[in-house]
This record gives C-alpha cells, sequence and structure tokens, in this order.
C-alpha cells in the first residue's frame, strides 16, 4: 500500500503541497487530477523519493520512504517504475538499449534474455521491429510507447505515469490510455496517473484523486462523481457534461 | 546599508554553492569507490574529452610553438642567444603554456558539450528516470567524466608539449637558420625534472577542474533553455577563470619556493 500523511511541499517560496492525505488502492489505476501548477506532478515525486517533503510522511507499505537515502531507497524504488511526461529516454541509446537498461542494471542480465525480454515488452506496446531507432527518430506517441516498455520490463508492482498522454492529439492520447489500462488489467499493478485529461481518465480509471489548492479535496470511484454536492467539484470535473456520460459508459464496461 | 546586506548575502550564497560544488565532487568519488565500476562509460567519456580533442589540441600546440619561436628567435637575437630558443620554447611549453592551453581548449571543446549534455538530461527528466531505476546518475553519468578529465588532459598536454616543440622546430630552424644541433641540445640541458612533473601535476588538477566545473553546472542547470545556455557559459567561464588563477597559485608553489 502506497501512503502519503500529511505531506507539505514549499517549492521556490510557494507552497504546493499543504497536507496531503492520499491512500493508493492496491493493484488499481488512480489518476490525481488538478489544475495546471497544483502540484500533481511534485505529488508523483514525492512517492517515489525523487522530491522530499517539508513534513509529512510517504509510506510504502510499512516502509517510510521521505527519509531514506543512498542504497535503503533505491531498495525500495526497485518495486517502482515511473513513466515521465517527456518518456525520458536516454538520447544516447537506442530504443532497445533504452528498455534493456534497467536489465542490464539493475539484475545484471545478458545476452538473449535480455533480448527476449525487450523484444516481448516492445511487441506489447506496439514497437515491434522498431529497437534498432533512436528516441529523437521516434514520434511523442512512440516515444511514451517506448518509455512504457522500458518501465514494464521490470515488472514493477507500483507504477507511476506522469502526464502521459502531454502533447498527443486525441488519437494518440486514446490509445496511450488503453495501452495503460490493458498493461495495467493484465500485470495487476498499482498505477498512479497524473493526468489534466478530462473526461477521459473517469473512463479508465479505478479512482480519481482532485488536487485542489495542495490537498486531496475528494477521491472515489469515477461514477460517484456525478453524485457529488461541493460545487466547486462539480464545476471543476463538469467539463461539457462528460463526465457523466464516461462514467456511465466505464460502468457499463464493468471497467471500475 | 543596503550595500552591505547585499555583500553578506552574495557572501553567503558563494560560500553555500561552494560548499554544494565540494559535496558534489566528494560524492561522486565515493561512488567511484563501489561497484559497479563503470569501465566502459569512462573509456566512452576518454574517447570523448580526449581522442576527439586532439585535432584541436595539436592545432593549437602548432601555432603556438611557431609563435613562440617567431617572438623568441628575435628578441634573443638583440643579446645574441639565438642558440636558447630551444630552450626557452621548451620550458615555455612545458611549464605554462602546454597546460594552460590545451586545458583552455578542452574546456571550450568538451567541457561546454559535458555541460549541455548533462543539462539537457536534466532537463528532459532522465537524469531523474535513472533516479528512479535505482542507478545513481553520480556514478552512472558523473564519476566518468571526472576520470576521464583526470586522465585526459594530462595526455592532451603531453600532446601539447611536443607538437609546441616541433612546431617552433619548423620556424626556429628551418625558417630562421637556427642550428637543428643546438635547438635541441638547449632543450636538453635547460629542461628539468620538476618542469615536466609540474606540468604534469598542473595539467591532471586542470582536467579536474573542467570536468567537476562543467558537470557541476549541467548537473544542477534552471529548468529551461535559457537556464541551460546560462550554465554552459557559467561553466566555461568558470572553468576558465580558475584555471588561470590555480595556474598562477600552483606555479607559485612548484617553481618559486
Amino acid at each position: 500500500m502506497l501512503k502519503l500523511v500529511r505531506v507539505t511541499k514549499t517549492l521556490g517560496g510557494q507552497q504546493v503541497l499543504r497536507g496531503v492525505d492520499l491512500a493508493v488502492p492496491e493493484g488499481k489505476l488512480t489518476t490525481i487530477i488538478g489544475r495546471s501548477g497544483e502540484g500533481k506532478s511534485v505529488l508523483l515525486k514525492h512517492m517515489i523519493g525523487l522530491l522530499q517533503p517539508d513534513s509529512g510522511e510517504v509510506w510504502v507499505d510499512d516502509v517510510e520512504i521521505s527519509r531514506l537515502r543512498g542504497h535503503a531507497l533505491n531498495e525500495v524504488r526497485k518495486r517502482f517504475a515511473m513513466l515521465f511526461q517527456g518518456a525520458a529516454l536516454f538520447d544516447s541509446l537506442t530504443v532497445f538499449e533504452n528498455v534493456a537498461f534497467p536489465l542490464r542494471e539493475k539484475l545484471r542480465l545478458k545476452g538473449p534474455e535480455v533480448t527476449n525480454r525487450v523484444e516481448e515488452k516492445l511487441d506489447q506496446v506496439g514497437l515491434t521491429g522498431m529497437g534498432h531507432k533512436f528516441p529523437a527518430e521516434l514520434s511523442g506517441g512512440m516515444r511514451k510507447r517506448a518509455g512504457l516498455a522500458r518501465a514494464l520490463v521490470m515488472q514493477p508492482e507500483i507504477m507511476l505515469f506522469d502526464e502521459p498522454t502531454t502533447g498527443l492529439d486525441p488519437l494518440m492520447a486514446k490509445s496511450i490510455h488503453d495501452l495503460i489500462t490493458s498493461m495495467q488489467r493484465k500485470f495487476r499493478f498499482t498505477a498512479v496517473m497524473v493526468s489534466h485529461e478530462i473526461p477521459e481518465i473517469f473512463g479508465i480509471s479505478d479512482y480519481v484523486a482532485i488536487l485542489k489548492q495542495g490537498k486531496i479535496a475528494a477521491m472515489a470511484e469515477p461514477s460517484e462523481f456525478q453524485r457529488t454536492t461541493d460545487p466547486e467539484i462539480k464545476e471543476f470535473i463538469s467539463v461539457g457534461g462528460t463526465v457523466l456520460m464516461h462514467a456511465k459508459a466505464s460502468e457499463a464496461k464493468g471497467v471500475s | 546599508m543596503k550595500f552591505l546586506e547585499g555583500l553578506g548575502r552574495w557572501a553567503l550564497t558563494s560560500v553555500a554553492e561552494m560548499g554544494r560544488m565540494l559535496i558534489f565532487v566528494l560524492s561522486a568519488f565515493g561512488w567511484l569507490a563501489r561497484p559497479p565500476f563503470r569501465a566502459i562509460q569512462t573509456v566512452k567519456q576518454l574517447h570523448f574529452i580526449g581522442y576527439k580533442s586532439t585535432f584541436v589540441v595539436v592545432l593549437t600546440a602548432t601555432f603556438t610553438g611557431m609563435v613562440l619561436a617567431l617572438q623568441g628567435y628575435h628578441t634573443l637575437r638583440k643579446f645574441g642567444s639565438e642558440g636558447l630558443l630551444g630552450a626557452a620554447v621548451a620550458v615555455s611549453m612545458i611549464r605554462e603554456l602546454g597546460p594552460v592551453l590545451a586545458a583552455l581548449m578542452v574546456t571550450a571543446r568538451a567541457g561546454s558539450a559535458m555541460t549541455a549534455e548533462i543539462g539537457i538530461m536534466r532537463i528532459t527528466e532522465q537524469i531523474d528516470a535513472l533516479d528512479t531505476m535505482a542507478v545513481n546518475p553520480l556514478q552512472y553519468l558523473i564519476a566518468p567524466k571526472l576520470v576521464a578529465g583526470l586522465i585526459g588532459v594530462p595526455l592532451l598536454v603531453a600532446i601539447f608539449d611536443v607538437v609546441g616543440i616541433y612546431g617552433g622546430h619548423v620556424v626556429g630552424v628551418e625558417l630562421l637558420g637556427v642550428n637543428a644541433g643546438t635547438y635541441w641540445n638547449s632543450i636538453e640541458s635547460a629542461v628539468e625534472w620538476k618542469d615536466v612533473y609540474g606540468g604534469i601535476l598542473k595539467s591532471i588538477s586542470f582536467g579536474l577542474i573542467i570536468s567537476w566545473v562543467c558537470c557541476y553546472k549541467g548537473f544542477f542547470t534552471k529548468m529551461s533553455a535559457e537556464g541551460l545556455g546560462n550554465a554552459t557559459t557559467e561553466a566555461v567561464v568558470l572553468s576558465s577563470v580558475l584555471i588561470l588563477v590555480w595556474d598562477y597559485f600552483l606555479t607559485a608553489l612548484l617553481f618559486n619556493l
């Protein structure tokens, strides 16, 4: 279980997180939404120890990671993987080498075992035969797919997605969302996604959390948001009145 | 009062920055001692900093030696001491010009590229990605560059010295007519072991300054294109200034005490 307790963070003189409490359900896809600049990515980076809170705690099962450093933190991180906004592929390595990187670095695997696992992951994300290309030769969507393959190759227990569809056209964004949900359903990892893709995320998430003024204002299954009486939350999520439609659609498909 | 406040703020910021720089380099050396040892990364960096800088170093060394011989010949001739041309060129090269000019050329060619490369990796979250994969960026990215600087720059300086002395030979002996035997004999009698190891010591410390400053500036670049541009400029300027300042103090310690 991934849990944040009263997490606060000030960056550049501005208090971004003002006491975030969040318990991420295991084996589910939880999406954190919020306006631009609310600190969604900052929150996500606290979960994997890329940022340390000014106060508060970050728990991964029974380990409090916010004050961990070095080897102890790396041990916890082995359970995680993260897909960054721009995919964060290493420019100097090919797609194959990028996906193979954690296998070679952390598991010390070599030869055909690496090849088999990398090619399997590239197949799963729809990048068959693209291993020889460099990140600069790929489109935005393909880079995200390669980033997803690199994240999944270590079979993480917890996956973090930092705005995975930013900069993509609606069709490509949908295909990335579909890929994320199908992988999550297949491998049953705990997923936390940060997104501003409202209303689409209501159709794919198991839980949605709203980050507002540095706190989690609400967290519930998507279908429950249609019953909210909070006018501010209503205003925030009723983009074109499509929330209800997406939540209903996901209910009908048995997604949530 | 405001002036004093500003001065105090500047002093505090500078001390904090120096402290961060020291922690940065000590941590990187600390990671160097722990497995896995990054031999392939280090060889790649050595290729980049050393081998790829060879052409520009040879070119600079040739013309430095040539102009030194040209200037030196006309000055020495006034005192009837043309025979000391080889010694003048070689001692200047080995003690001062070789280490300093080669280091400045490496700063311009490889140091700026190092800052830009690491800075782009920071901005595009590639360094964060290393962290999330439990790979320490100081060990994977920085330590190999520090080692490559420490090995690569002294080797380039050695090439610079030799090429520069031959550049001086071309002008002094071939063009201006100094006797070849006199040129080489004066070098043999004037150059001492102290000059050579002083030059080597300088070049090792310059290699450390370049990779340290340029890696640090890239690693802590601000998250914007402007920030990266500033970091690259600062890296080149600070490295160059530190090389010249440190050169003075090292010269005072090595040759004048």
